[in-house]
């Protein structure tokens, strides 16, 4: 019972998400941009066409690539942290 | 162009990426520390770098998600992040950013929207500022008098204890957020998110700095967890904005990545680094912050007030911010050097111990 409360917030909140998204694109959608893509070669010149041709795709492989790799990264730093002798795993400190 | 600088697939403009990467460094150091996004930093870093404004909001938006999912993970770990509060607010904060973006289309009917989302800027910061500051003095206070008695003041004491009052609102259903160790209606912190989703939203900022000392001083969270449950808020809506933005065609995801490789670092140091300074520690760094972040809007707005000076103020400013960000960081930094050189000699200490 209590999980489906959680679930109908949940859904509540992903309910009212397009309506802010609509509100927050409102003013810029007038204005159309395109990239010059002859100054580039390789991955650099299919990331141009792909903001030329659709920013949907474009916004759907930002927000995928920015939490990968800021999770790869992440892992990365913690082996590192935890080489130097960090205890990364308990903080003494208890205060408010 | 040399090496030195790379040229933006969809800005198009040449960058000198060694200033993302450090721009990144300082940007995680204090938003894994404070617990915010770092939106206030990062927009006139990339725009001295060379980004046009739009591209410099958009893509400070789009790399807040990497460096506050780092953080909050790590965070997560040392126990500092209640997933069940930070949820609940979501919903709050959702119907705020709405509410925000509707009283802005009402003040652009007015006009003259930017001097007076500035003026609001200015007096919440300054009260945010008052706020820290005061709970800091009564606490020391306190700390004085249980000393002269003898005695030693609970570490869980606070300065303003304004939580206590709104906990005894007891309109049902109520919740334990364990994490947080708060009691409490489940309508307070939906209401206080609510609060400061609309403040983020009329500012046009990621909200960390209003809900970062909201959480504390409203909701009564330990200043630890405060930290790490705002960081959860900020990575979920700093994904929305970057879906938002990109969708818009404002981002430039080659320079979100290279902010994120210094982002990485700089993250797990300013979380790490709350492992070694005390909570109200934090809050006087914090106060700080606000107070720096403040003088620079009011320079943005003397630039308006006096036009033929704009250019100077708003140097100013800019200077100002990146300062306030070096010099913030440098601190933390050697923090976070002097907790883990401490750390270490005491785990050296126990070994011989165990030895001998």
């Amino acid at each position: 019972m209590r999980k489906l409360g959680w679930c109908r917030s949940i859904l509540f909140a992903l309910m009212l998400l397009p309506a802010q998204l609509l509100a927050a694109t409102e003013h810029s959608d007038a204005v159309v941009l395109v990239t010059d893509t002859r100054k580039f070669h390789g991955w650099e010149a299919w990331w141009a066409n792909l903001y030329n041709e659709s920013h949907v795709l474009f916004a759907i492989v930002t927000i995928l690539v920015i939490p990968v790799c800021g999770v790869i990264l992440g892992t990365l730093a913690d082996l590192v942290m935890s080489r130097i002798g960090i205890d990364l795993k308990k903080r003494a400190l208890a205060e408010h | 162009m040399g090496w030195m600088h790379m040229l933006m697939p969809i800005a198009g403009v040449p960058i000198f990426w060694p200033g993302l990467v450090i721009l990144g460094f300082g940007v995680g150091i204090i938003g894994g520390f404070f617990g915010m996004g770092g939106g206030w930093m990062v927009t006139p870093g990339l725009n001295i770098l060379g980004f046009p404004m739009a591209f410099a909001i958009g893509t400070d938006i789009a790399q807040m998600s990497g460096p506050s999912l780092i953080s909050t993970m790590r965070h997560s770990r040392f126990g500092n992040v209640d997933y069940r509060l930070g949820a609940t607010m979501v919903i709050g904060t959702v119907a705020g950013f709405e509410t925000g973006a509707q009283i802005i289309m009402w003040l652009e009917r007015i006009g003259k929207i930017d001097l007076y989302v500035r003026c609001g800027y200015v007096v919440l910061l300054t009260t945010i500022a008052a706020v820290v500051f005061t709970d800091v003095r009564l606490r020391r206070k306190k700390e004085r008098a249980a000393r002269a008695s003898g005695k030693t003041l609970d570490a869980l004491a606070t300065g303003l204890e304004w939580h206590k009052k709104l906990h005894e609102i007891k309109i049902p259903p109520v919740v334990h957020f364990k994490r947080a160790g708060i009691r409490c209606s489940i309508w307070l912190p939906i209401a206080v998110s609510f609060l400061t989703g609309t403040l983020a939203g009329v500012l046009g900022i990621g909200g960390g700095l209003v809900r970062m000392p909201a959480l504390i001083y409203l909701l009564g969270c330990p200043t630890h967890v405060a930290v790490g449950t705002d960081l959860f808020e900020v990575a979920i809506s700093g994904l929305y904005g970057a879906a938002s933005y990109s969708y818009k065609g404002r981002t430039e995801l080659l320079a979100a990545l290279i902010m994120l490789a210094g982002a990485s670092i700089g993250a797990q140091i300013g979380s790490v680094a709350t492992k070694y300074v005390k909570g109200y520690g934090i809050r006087i760094f914090f106060g700080v912050a606000v107070i720096g972040c403040a003088i620079s809007i009011v320079l943005k707005i003397l630039g308006v007030v006096a036009e033929s000076m704009v250019k100077t103020f708003d140097l100013a400013a800019t200077i100002l911010i990146l300062g306030l960000v070096a010099a913030l960081s440098l601190c933390i930094l050697t923090k976070f050097v002097l907790g883990v050189r401490e750390e270490r000699a005491l785990r050296s200490r126990e070994e011989e111990l165990i030895h001998a």
